[in-house]
């Protein structure tokens, strides 16, 4: 019967193959790595290897790119990183700095259209479209406007006031969304990161990755499970050095859910506190590669049920009102878990943050506000909304 | 989340039927939902104004065409203002490569708009098409691997770059790179910049520094289609500090709106030359100023679901299709391909999406859970056939419907449904026949080329009253019918997709059998009669 069917349907099965090739990556081998690496995967194994320096091709592929030793120059190096930033100032100073250019605008704005004058529908009118500007979209814009308008309509207003209300109420929307990770409860915690191209995932696993490890003493490691960009898993494995965690990789081409799979292996064998995936960049709207997103998470659950524990999406604040769509369709996929929003350091004013946490509520853990590896800090509501509006 | 312009308008202009012109009171309230629009489509707020401003001049006093609502009148107006001012003149979208060699192209823009990908993009596309020797060099000395990158993808695509020698400014990596074009006889060289926000003063001034010393021909702006109001900021700042010659748009692909291309060419007034269509290095084309006025007015972008069908058929089986049009056949082996060809190109609700007025039908669908489990169903129904059967439906009689139904795990009532489907879409492909192969490439291409008789077919199929009735036929069938496969709720449900499945059919490989039939939904009235009987019967 069999035989006869392959016989028979040999067009068929061209078509199937054919299917099957656009529907899966190209390289996409079958998922038994297990048994292939379970040997030498072994922590003990893995750490007998490297120790005696054997030849990388008899280790499987999937290799761990060990901590780096400390240089003298590495040394010096991060001492002047870290000289750099305390001068810095603290997250505030910082993020104001990154947004003082919108917030001069912003504020110069307002203070513009009111330096004491009555609350007129013009005036309203105006400040909506300051806030459509801060890429708010139009309908949060109105609600913002409506809110503040209401016992304040055709009356002498100060600017101070305005900017201290618009703030006010801008962060009563985004409180309850500035919620930090917590990795602590599972162990390993298992951290996906998801977005569209160019958003800043791998910049931003490098900072999360010297948060946690440089500054809270976590064990982190890092999975380059983007296998597609060109050199995207060098890119990842300079900030694995700077931020002096392991990072798991394979070759370019290779099964993501398989990079992902061994990745949390090790990490549990390696008793790691954090484990966070690196995936590729994908536009929302590609079934396929959202599929290939799904399919990371199944793999990961065939190891541990509750993982991943955390699915970060990752939001370039340039992008305008595409935001909501990024977010719902990675959540129809996914069960996204929260947000880190970066780029906040440019002209763009982010303002769409405000419109997201008011339709979705996910937690916003993070924003970045510039290259630098500590250029990452917690979302803070009541300082971005301050930040944003000059106040 | 988005209502497209014309769904909203036609609540305000209900009312006008039957007036002689538009008066200034109809165009300001049209005026304020174009506003909301363009502003939920990214476009940023100075340029809207601006914009609108246009519209409104061109909008009062218009005669409305008796045969047109007025929703389809100030729409048109619309759109025909955005393509104008997205277009510009003829011939300034092109590259220039007539400079004397080696002649540069400076590639700037932010962090992550796709700069190194364009690089890699544009260089093959001159290699292939205009048989420039290109070079390619990553001044990104800031981004970890860019260079890498870089290098990764000229192996890839067989373009030289620039050797990599770590610890050189941009500036240095400038001057050696136009000093090999010279030596190595280049046509071109990319410099590919490290992403900068417009603010930083101090990598604006590098950029600038590189500029003075390349004197590129072209400076190319990258700009993700999906920025927001931002985009003012970063065209005004680029502009003023480089100097740019056009603007290349990338991840037109993803399913934003592309507001940011009318706000850059609004502030700046430069071209936008190039659009990135993909990942691949091959998906680069020239800027379309009326597929992305359609986008940016929500009404579907018919071309590109042209382009992801016929991306999604493989050449070999659009010749087979080809020859089952000529002989007017359509059989069980495929209507399984075309089922295959749907999945892969996302499923029946991706489609919908993009065909243009069909958004809120797309929601609709959602909502009657049809899935593509329905597709698997069918599939599974048709590998229970024998081969015998699949080529000849007219072979199945009772006792071999019952046995497929026990094969597949269904009924033998389910079994006559796809039947019946499989003789309607023979239907169709008969008449496909008689209209024959060249009539339906000439119809397609003044379909793709022609802006004004796309403008029409756009604005035919969204008018929002025949939405309306089509939508009610809809809810009428039962749920069976929300199947786009469903000979009898297809010609009435899905307007866009002419005779059901043969639409499909045609618009893979370019041959485009059902495209014809597409924005005159159901075909011909011939073809639309049997159907309506059929309802009633119902």
């Amino acid at each position: 019967m069999v035989f006869w069917r392959k016989k028979k349907n040999e067009g068929m099965q061209d078509q199937e193959r054919a299917d099957d090739e656009l529907l899966h990556h190209k390289t996409d081998p079958e998922l038994s790595p297990l048994i292939e690496a379970e040997n030498d995967l072994a922590p003990d194994n893995v750490m007998a290897k490297s120790m005696n320096a054997i030849e990388p091709r008899d280790l499987t592929d999937a290799h761990t790119t060990p901590v780096p030793d400390h240089t003298p120059v590495d040394d010096f190096k991060e001492s002047e990183d870290l000289k750099d930033h305390t001068n810095e100032g603290g997250w505030f100073s910082r993020l104001s700095k990154g947004l003082s250019k919108s917030s001069n605008k912003l504020g110069q704005s307002i203070t513009d259209v009111f330096t004491k004058r009555k609350l007129d529908q013009e005036a309203l009118d105006e400040l909506e479209e300051i806030l459509i500007m801060a890429d708010m979209g139009p309908k949060t814009a109105a609600k913002i406007v409506a809110a503040f308008s209401e016992n304040r309509f055709d009356k002498e207003i100060e600017e101070s006031e305005i900017k201290s209300v618009l703030a006010s109420s801008m962060s009563d929307i985004l409180k309850p969304v500035a919620i930090p990770l917590d990795i602590n409860g599972k162990k390993p915690f298992v951290m996906l990161v998801c977005g569209v191209n160019g958003a800043g995932k791998t910049t931003t696993i490098g900072k999360l990755a010297h948060e946690y490890h440089m500054k809270q003493h976590k064990k982190v490691m890092i999975a380059a499970a983007d296998t597609f960009r060109a050199a995207a898993v060098d890119q990842l494995e300079v900030w694995a050095k700077r931020a002096h965690v392991p990072l798991i990789k394979k070759d370019i081409g290779s099964d993501p859910a398989a990079v992902a799979f061994e990745a949390l292996e090790k990490a549990k064998a390696d008793d790691v506190d954090l484990l966070m995936i690196d995936t590729a960049g994908r536009l929302q709207n590609k079934a396929n590669l959202m599929e290939e997103l799904a399919k990371i998470i199944r793999v990961i659950k065939k190891q541990d049920d509750t993982a991943p524990h955390a699915i970060v999406l990752v939001l370039d604040s340039t992008t305008g009102q595409n935001a909501h769509s990024q977010v719902q369709n990675f959540k129809d996929v996914v069960n996204l878990t929260g947000l880190v929003v970066t780029k906040l350091d440019g002209s763009a004013k982010g303002g769409v943050v405000v419109s997201l946490a008011q339709e979705f509520g996910l937690p916003i853990h993070a924003v970045g506000v510039g290259e630098k590896i500590e250029d990452l800090s917690p979302f803070k509501a009541e300082e971005f909304a301050k930040a944003l509006v000059g106040a | 989340m988005f209502d497209s312009l014309s769904d909203k308008l036609g609540g305000i202009f209900d009312k006008l039927r039957g007036k002689g012109a538009l008066t200034e009171d109809d165009v300001n309230a049209a005026a304020r939902e174009i506003r909301v629009a363009l502003l939920e489509a990214d476009v940023a707020l100075p340029v809207v104004k601006e914009f609108i401003e246009i519209v409104k001049s061109r909008a009062i006093g218009a005669d409305v065409i008796k045969s047109v609502s007025p929703t389809q009148q100030v729409v048109k107006i619309v759109h025909d203002a955005m393509v104008e001012m997205l277009g510009g003149h003829d011939g300034e979208q092109e590259l220039n490569l007539k400079a004397a060699t080696p002649a540069a192209f400076l590639m700037v823009g932010l962090q992550g708009s796709g700069k190194t990908t364009s690089t890699a993009k544009i260089s093959k596309f001159l290699t292939d098409k205009h048989k420039k020797k290109m070079l390619m060099a990553s001044l990104d000395t800031q981004r970890p691997a860019a260079q890498e990158q870089l290098k990764v993808l000229g192996e890839q695509t067989g373009i030289d770059t620039l050797e990599i020698i770590k610890g050189q400014s941009p500036i240095e990596i400038t001057k050696r790179a136009m000093n090999e074009a010279r030596l190595g006889g280049y046509d071109i060289v990319m410099l590919d910049t490290a992403g900068r926000l417009s603010i930083d003063k101090e990598l604006m001034a590098e950029v600038a520094e590189i500029s003075k010393l390349a004197n590129p021909t072209e400076t190319l702006l990258v700009v993700d289609a999906m920025t927001g109001q931002d985009a003012v900021n970063v065209a005004r700042e680029f502009d003023e500090k480089v100097g740019i010659t056009g603007i290349m748009m990338t991840r037109i692909d993803g399913d934003a709106r592309g507001g940011a291309a009318m706000s850059m060419r609004g502030i700046t007034g430069k071209p936008i030359k190039l659009m990135g269509t993909g990942e691949q290095w091959d998906k680069i084309e020239p800027f379309h100023p009326d597929r992305i006025a359609g986008r940016i007015l929500g009404m579907g972008d018919v071309v590109s679901l042209v382009e992801k069908a016929q991306e999604s058929l493989q050449n070999e089986d659009a010749a087979a299709m080809a020859e089952k049009f000529k002989k007017g056949q359509f059989d069980f082996n495929d209507m399984l391909m075309q089922m295959r060809q749907m999945t892969k190109m996302g499923g029946a609700g991706a489609l919908m999406k993009m065909l243009p007025g069909l958004g809120k039908m797309a929601k609709q669908i959602e909502e009657a859970n049809l899935d593509d489990t329905i597709l698997k169903r069918h599939e599974a129904i048709i590998l229970s056939m024998t081969k015998a059967e699949r080529e000849k439906p007219a072979l199945l009689n009772a006792s071999r419907k019952k046995r497929i139904a026990a094969g597949a795990g269904t009924t033998v009532q389910e079994i006559n449904k796809i039947c019946k489907q499989q003789q309607q879409m023979a239907a169709v492909m008969k008449k496909i026949k008689k209209m024959g192969m060249g009539g339906m490439m000439k119809q397609m291409k003044s379909l793709m080329g022609g802006k004004g008789e796309e403008l029409e077919l756009m604005a035919q199929s969204m008018d929002p009253d025949n939405l309306g009735r089509d939508m009610a036929a809809l809810k009428g069938n039962d749920i069976l019918g929300a199947n786009p496969f469903d000979g009898a709720g297809a010609p009435s449900g899905l307007p866009g997709l002419g005779g059901g499945m043969p639409g499909l059919a045609g618009l893979g490989g370019g041959q485009m059998g059902g495209m014809p039939g597409m924005p005159t939904r159901g075909g011909t009235k011939k073809n639309r009669k049997p159907k309506v009987k059929k309802g009633k019967r119902k």
